[in-house]
């Protein structure tokens, strides 16, 4: 067994900004990552890191937009946090030497983004995310931060008292890819999940392969509530053989969508008489939805973004990249021909429930960027608000992780205060009947385990799993039940939800469900075995496509990116309030609590959210 | 389904009593139909010939520990080809539909993560960014040269991770301003770095270079990149560079180079390393000068 103060799960932006801080306060910390901490898909980011830090700017003012972004689902304690910090964090960056982009005074370049008051959006060119993941990656190198790279962490070890608020979290179990052994890893005071997104439940999505929504379905079986997973932002312009997303700026310069008979259809059907292509990212979305739905989409499929007319000079001076990503992701040279495009899943708004110092109501298990909700992007993300999430939750959850005497927070976690029961009509039985879920079970006596005895029940436990998919001899390949429920989820909980869509998604997530117990994994090999990973990862899929699917199918309104075809409004009397998911011993539970609008000098009144 | 309309708008135009304005209607709608019906079979044909349209892939196999697999060999797959549909595609494809023991490494898809470099067709490729289109036919897959295999087509990276962790790859600067105060940098001295901070650690440079391949411990081109990008950032500072350029002429340092170009050509990010190689090679002899 292997032991540390502190563990952080993945090594993207949050979860190496969180073993910096960690070091920083003295702890022994490692990190433990499927992939080495390069391969991150913070690498992918392009846009840039929303931090007020000029004159004329606040993070007050950077608090209302996110706020009003959010559609009022957001937590001002967290927003406020977010948008206080994030100019220390990215001054910091460049201290580290993060190569930005520079004005003609040699400080750091910031331009406007959607939704933003003021151009705050700090940028490396086109590469904001690689430029971030690298630099912090060469701090650990330099610090001699242990990573456990190509360990894939399979299993929390969690005690398993009744109320999850009164659970500790001892440690983990991975799985090292490169030998097959699967060992336990202690963690003296406390496991950081930042595991990132969970694109891959969809079929189509801007997110890399391991994207599987690790950290939240492992969080989520431990017993930790999960927030608000119903909302899912989609970008409207995604390559569609490979999901690789083109930027917004193609249509800020000018590029325009049309449909297969050539009609600028933003206008000439009226989906955005005033703004056209320009309009926000869930509009523009569902606009290219139904020409493909309505039979004017080519091959059934996409439409096309056409931005020949700007002429070859001003698409190289600004938009060069573009040309690369068209020409080698689609084989399509975007001079020469319009690019086919089709919205795709790209960010998940909701995850592990936490307050503000990242920490979730299971006493030493924390979590943040994209896997935890805080929550700062409640029913819509603006763009540039990720970035800076990462280093300020990632921050505070190590220090707080490593012992730093901090503020207590102001958000709740768990099932205290204000909260309220509810349920929700499903056609099919919801969860894993039969199966506990991964807090360690032991006929209710695990109060009196030590942590290193959890850590062992857990490893034993998953050993055993992983055995029984080695041994057995036949049965259904992961990839079948994987592609079923990804297809479903992109067919019936996209952009476009309606009550009988989404009961077909939870009938069709039942019966990947029940294939699923009988999946085998074909490849015997301890080396390098993919197939057995991916085989785990797709249990992790069913759990949080169903947590998605039944927070749309609760939320009866029109909030940020979560549309319902019956309910065409946003409804605050009733609304304002965020999906709770938990496990529940493979039952799940869903519960509401409040959203806190109260911030610390002002409260944020609900407005309606046009631009 | 398709040949109904055109049958229907017949019947209707044949009957009697149909007034001239009808007719001319019927007409264009006739017209219409039949255009559309053209179009439909022009698709049909199409996707006819685009699900006959399969790439043949030879792919290295090697498992140290499944019998069959202990001597490589290679595997054919013949792959249903999409327009669009990149090497790492057919791979994956194969993957899912015929043999999940196939292995590589592989998770962007989109040439920033630097995992699925790749020897294709006798080239070091990332597999993302490789349209089958652009290759002859059968393709050939195998590991990356120079390295240990793993399986399958996954190579030890190791010692490729050494190497770039052995020239210091930090920004270390004893000029710091206050803590809520960026350090300028001017735009020509961000645009001189620019390229080299790009670069993903796919060691698709090292896999080409002979130099490398011959002696164990050269740092290789893509470490001595990584070194250029903190000795040209002017934000370090000219004692921090005098330290980098003393890493860097050390016995396997840049003095190995022999400027193939090798590593240039293959480069996914289009970093132009000889040339920065060159550039440090001229900086230490001009440091060696001071000191003479
Ligand atoms: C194409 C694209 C462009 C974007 N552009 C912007 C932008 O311009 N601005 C912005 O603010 N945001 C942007 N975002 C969003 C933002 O980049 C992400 O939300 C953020 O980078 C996620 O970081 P993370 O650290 O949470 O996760 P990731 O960077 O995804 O890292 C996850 C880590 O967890 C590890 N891991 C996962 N599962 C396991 C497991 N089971 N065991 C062990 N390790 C595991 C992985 O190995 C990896 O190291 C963009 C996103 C995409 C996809
Ligand atoms: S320099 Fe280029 S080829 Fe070498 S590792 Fe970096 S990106 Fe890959
Ligand atoms: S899969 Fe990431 S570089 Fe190719």
């Amino acid at each position: 067994m292997y032991e540390h103060d502190v563990i952080v799960v993945g090594a993207g932006g949050a979860g190496l900004r969180a073993a910096i801080a960690a070091h920083e306060e003295g702890a022994d910390v490692a990190i433990v990552s499927k992939l080495h901490p390069v391969r991150s898909h913070t690498g992918a980011a392009e846009g840039g890191i929303n931090a007020a830090l000029r004159e004329g700017d606040s993070w007050e003012d950077h608090a209302y937009d996110t706020m009003k972004g959010s559609d009022y689902l957001g937590d001002a304690p967290a927003v406020e946090t977010l948008c206080k910090d994030s100019p220390k964090e990215t001054i910091q960056l460049e201290h580290w030497g993060m190569a930005f982009s520079r004005d003609d005074d040699g400080r750091v370049s910031q331009r406007p983004f959607g939704g933003l008051s003021f151009p705050r959006t700090t940028y490396a060119g086109a590469e904001t995310g690689h430029q971030l993941l690298h630099t912090m990656y060469e701090q650990l190198v330099k610090r001699g931060i242990k990573v456990y790279d190509e360990w894939h962490v399979t299993r929390l070890a969690v005690s398993d008292e009744d109320d999850p608020e009164d659970r500790t979290c001892h440690g983990i179990v991975a799985y090292d890819v490169q030998t097959g052994k699967i060992e336990g890893f202690r963690a003296r005071n406390g496991v950081i999940l930042a595991t990132g997104g969970l694109g891959q439940v969809y079929d189509h999505t801007t997110n890399a392969v391991a994207n599987t929504g690790d950290g939240v379905a492992m969080a989520y079986r431990a017993g930790a509530p999960i927030e608000d997973m119903e909302f899912i932002q989609f970008h409207p312009t995604t390559l569609p053989s490979t999901g690789v997303l083109i930027t917004e700026g193609v249509r800020g310069e000018g590029g325009i969508l049309y449909n297969k008979h050539g009609e600028r259809f933003m206008f000439e059907y009226g989906y955005a008489n005033n703004l056209g292509e320009l309009a926000s990212r869930d509009v523009v979305s569902r606009a290219e939805l139904t020409e493909v739905n309505e039979g004017r989409g080519i091959e059934d499929e996409y439409v096309h973004l056409d931005m020949r007319h700007l002429g070859e000079e001003r698409i190289v001076d600004r938009l060069e990249n573009i040309i690369h990503l068209s020409e080698d992701f689609e084989g399509v040279n975007p001079l020469e021909a319009p690019m086919p495009v089709k919205p795709g899943q790209h960010y998940a708004m909701g995850g592990v429930e936490t307050d503000e110092n990242g920490e979730t109501c299971i006493t030493g298990l924390y979590a943040a960027g994209e896997c935890a909700c805080a929550s700062v992007h409640g029913g819509n993300r603006l763009g540039g608000n990720a970035l800076p999430e990462l280093i300020v939750f990632g921050k505070r959850a190590g220090h707080h992780a490593a012992g730093k005497d901090m503020k207590d927070a102001e958000i709740t976690t768990g099932k205290v205060g204000d909260y309220e029961p509810a349920d929700v009509e499903s056609p099919v039985q919801l969860g894993e009947a039969g199966l506990g879920g991964d807090a360690v079970a032991d006929g209710g006596a695990t109060a009196d385990l030590s942590g290193d005895e959890v850590v062992q029940r857990a490893l034993d436990d998953e050993r055993e799993t992983i055995e029984h998919l080695l041994e057995k001899e036949d049965g259904i390949q992961h990839a079948e039940i994987r592609e079923r429920v990804q297809k479903s989820m992109t067919e019936h909980v996209n952009v476009f939800r309606e009550e009988e869509a989404l009961k077909d998604a939870l009938r069709d997530i039942r019966e990947a469900r029940e294939l699923y117990q009988d999946v085998y994994v074909a490849d015997k090999s301890r080396t390098f075995n993919t197939d057995l990973l991916q085989t785990l990862e797709t249990r992790n899929i069913l759990d949080i496509a169903e947590s998605i699917t039944v927070g749309a199918l609760a939320r009866n309104e029109f909030r940020g990116a979560h549309w319902r075809k019956e309910y065409q409004e946003r409804r605050d009397e009733e609304w304002l309030k965020h999906t709770m998911l938990s496990w529940n011993d493979g039952e799940p539970e869903l519960w509401y609590k409040p959203v806190i609008l109260e911030g610390e000098n002002k409260t944020y009144e609900p407005k309606i959210r046009s631009y | 389904m398709s040949t109904q309309v055109p049958e229907q708008v017949e019947d209707e135009s044949s009957a009697e009593s149909v007034s001239p304005g009808k007719q001319k209607r019927d007409a264009k709608k006739r017209e219409r139909a039949e255009r559309l019906q053209e179009q439909r079979e022009a698709e049909a044909a199409e996707k006819a010939r685009t699900a006959d349209d399969t790439y043949h892939l030879k792919v290295f196999r090697y498992d140290p520990e499944v019998e069959g697999k202990q001597e490589p060999r290679f595997d054919d797959f013949y792959v249903p080809y999409k327009q669009g549909m990149t090497v790492l595609d057919a791979l994956m494809w194969a993957r899912d539909h015929y043999d999940s023991s196939l292995t590589f490494r592989h998770s962007c898809r989109q040439a920033i993560c630097g995992s699925d470099a790749l020897f294709v067709n006798g080239s070091q490729r990332l597999g993302c960014k490789t349209q089958l289109s652009d290759l002859s036919e059968p393709v050939r897959v195998e590991p990356l040269p120079h390295a240990d295999v793993v399986k399958d087509l996954v190579v030890d990276m190791e010692h490729f991770y050494d190497q770039m962790e052995a020239v210091e790859p930090y920004f270390q600067t004893n000029s710091l301003p206050a803590e809520d105060e960026e350090q300028r940098q001017t735009r020509e001295n961000r645009e001189k770095v620019k390229m080299s901070t790009r670069c993903i650690w796919c060691s698709a440079c090292m896999s080409s270079c002979n130099i490398a391949a011959g002696d164990n411990e050269y740092l290789g081109p893509a470490a001595i990149n990584k070194a250029y990008r903190f000795a040209m950032d002017e934000r370090e500072g000219e004692d921090m560079k005098q330290r980098r350029l003393e890493i860097l002429e050390q016995e396997h340092g840049v003095w190995r180079c022999q400027t193939q170009f090798s590593c240039t050509e293959v480069c996914p990010k289009d970093i132009p390393l000889t040339e920065h190689i060159q550039e440090l090679k001229r900086e230490a002899i001009k440091n060696n000068l001071k000191f003479w």
